[in-house]
């Protein structure tokens, strides 16, 4: 598989990312060369294997639905770069 | 150099028992050595004031008779820790100012063991590398140097390297290291250094800056076999807090280091053995095959037929959880913010500052490969390749106890002997990915010096939750070994 431009500036959309006119070019080349290379799977028989999403053979523990944490507004915060009043701020979004 | 920083941690454990020194000399004694190592860049933030609070803290407890396993040894915390209070940067600009309000689960332990963090160590960005040279706060230079020329600066490995550089360099007695495709193994072996990978489930994930979810685990980078079991020890054990760690009971690591290895059966992979294998890697691990004859164990050929395979499989799964995970970076909440007319463009503009290349590209990579049309073609195909590969082993272990491999098919290379191509980059991790995918506990340990006076190491992969034996062979191993050299000036 082989990316063009149009792809790369597409997927560089999807993941919130902004990549310049002038790089796409480059970055077009690259994540081919690494689709290339990854698609030496497609030689490998998986019919029948079942998808692996964790090695861990376990089942998701659950907890009581009860409020075990919080309160602390402060800490939640604390590391915002901006803030108002107890909330995060954040550019207009709705018009 | 103190004769303090030469210490392993099991003898420094003892002297401060007996109260041949104080926490305090011995943290400072490193606090001087890391002040005088600064070239190295090994760390990101050093944290000699806290270091002394808690070393006086730590002669408190000792002279109460209350130590920790770990009271007073002076450590190194790879900067993918959460630590409250201290910044925390994954060493990325996107969080170059974050400071956790909290304690990752495994720093908390250390500490709770009596531990001396020293500071935070260096790391390839959100641990994505194999040199360090992808952080964005300038490479880490190896304190070992080739003998033919030591002029040259060279890499430490990554991403773990800070961790390495500061151990192999005396700065610290250990260090964190997290491993998602060979991150603690490749470096400890470009640094002469014992790192281990624990079983995926055994070290709690909460508060480690997440990377590849189903991979990332943490573990210790020594100096020694006893001291890897004596640090991995206090890291370990079950989280609730993490929904993957596993709930089993934590052995005595330690006790599992008898020098008995008496009829165990190695494995000895043919696919590790690959057409272009360096004929000194080739030479280091058939004398590691010798140790093991002579200690009493059985070398066993075997095959793990879809090992050529785990490299591509895992540059797939890893780059499509980075994608995932790094969503989060949004300029919101925390990190680094760059303004926007508008939040998507807010959002964009905070990402392509704060990001170095290698994260943008795997970033780019996962975001294609779980895009609509390509998730099956890719992802799920990665998937069932990563469930055979972790067959593979299983089926292995039906016969063999441990297996032996190279830990890299090279020693440490030079800061500008790279070239622009990602894979040449990737292909240091060959014979560690395919442990990370099973999610098996891997070691690397020094086993003899390249001809240019590089440390190179061995790996050993053990079953499920069977860091036991790995620990009890590497022992026995770092004995036949007699490794010895240190880097110049040491």
């Amino acid at each position: 598989m082989s990316l063009d431009k149009d792809t790369v500036r597409n997927i560089a959309n999807l993941a919130r990312l902004e990549v310049r006119e002038d790089e796409l070019d480059h970055l077009a080349g690259e994540l081919s060369n690494i689709l290339q290379f990854v698609e030496q799977l497609a030689e490998v028989d998986t019919d029948g294997v079942a998808p692996m999403t964790s090695v861990a053979h376990m089942e998701l523990r659950r907890r009581v639905d009860e409020v075990t944490d919080g309160n602390y507004p402060e800490k939640v915060l604390a590391n915002a770069p901006e803030r108002i009043d107890g909330f995060f701020v954040v550019p207009k979004v709705v018009e | 150099m103190s004769e303090l920083t030469k210490l392993t941690m099991a003898e420094a454990r003892e002297g401060l028992k007996a109260k041949r020194f104080t926490a305090v000399e011995l943290a400072n004694a490193h606090l001087a050595a890391m002040a005088a190592a600064k070239g190295l860049n090994a760390f990101v933030t050093e944290t000699p004031d806290l270091a002394l609070e808690r070393a006086r803290q730590s002669d408190e407890r000792l002279a109460k008779g209350e130590a920790g396993a770990m009271e007073g040894l002076p450590i190194g915390m790879k900067d993918l820790f959460c630590t409250e209070g201290v910044r925390s940067t994954a060493s990325s600009r996107i969080l170059e100012n974050f400071v956790p309000q909290y304690e990752s689960t495994v720093s908390g332990k250390l500490k709770a063991a009596g531990a001396v963090v020293l500071g935070k160590t260096a790391l390839d960005e959100f641990a994505m590398g194999s040199s360090n040279m992808t952080s964005a706060f300038g490479p880490v230079i190896n304190p070992w140097r080739r003998t033919s020329d030591p002029s040259v600066q060279l890499v430490p490995g990554g991403s773990s390297g800070g961790s390495a550089a500061a151990v192999a360099a005396r700065l610290v007695m250990g260090a964190t290291g997290t491993d998602t495709g060979g991150s603690i193994r490749q470096p400890a072996s470009f640094c002469g250094l014992v790192g281990i990978k624990p079983t995926y489930g055994r070290c709690s994930r909460w508060g480690i800056v997440a990377f590849a979810s189903s991979l990332d685990q943490a573990g210790p980078m020594t100096r020694t076999v006893r001291d890897a079991a004596l640090m991995l020890g206090s890291m370990v054990g079950f989280d609730p807090k993490d929904s993957t760690s596993a709930d089993v009971a934590v052995p005595d690591f330690e006790a599992a280091l008898t020098g008995d290895i008496r009829g165990l059966k190695v494995g000895i992979p043919k696919e590790y053995r690959p057409d272009g294998l360096s004929a000194e890697i080739s030479k280091l691990w058939e004398d590691g095959v010798a140790m093991l004859k002579d200690a009493g164990a059985t070398p066993v050929e075997i095959s793990l037929p879809h090992t050529k395979y785990a490299l591509a499989t895992y540059y797939i799964v890893a780059p499509a959880e980075c994608s995932s995970n790094l969503a989060r970076y949004d300029g919101v909440r925390y990190g680094m913010r760059v303004e926007g007319k508008t939040l998507d463009e807010m959002y964009a503009k905070t990402r392509a500052a704060g990001f170095g290349a290698e994260v943008r590209r795997r970033i780019l990579i996962g975001t294609y490969v779980l895009s609509a049309g390509y998730y099956d073609a890719y992802y799920i195909k990665a998937q069932k390749v990563r469930r055979l590969i972790a067959d593979d082993f299983a089926k292995a272990f039906q016969t063999v106890d441990v297996i032996l491999t190279p830990t890299a098919p090279s020693a440490a290379f030079g800061l500008g002997e790279t070239d622009d191509n990602p894979i040449t980059m990737w292909l240091n991790d060959v014979f560690t990915i395919p442990t990370s995918m099973a999610g098996l506990p891997g070691l690397s340990l020094p086993t003899g010096l390249s001809s240019d006076g590089l440390p190179l190491g061995l790996q050993l992969i053990g079953r499920p939750f069977d860091e036991e034996t790995v620990l009890k062979v590497a022992e026995v191993m770092e004995r036949a070994a007699g490794f010895t050299a240190v880097p110049a000036g040491m």
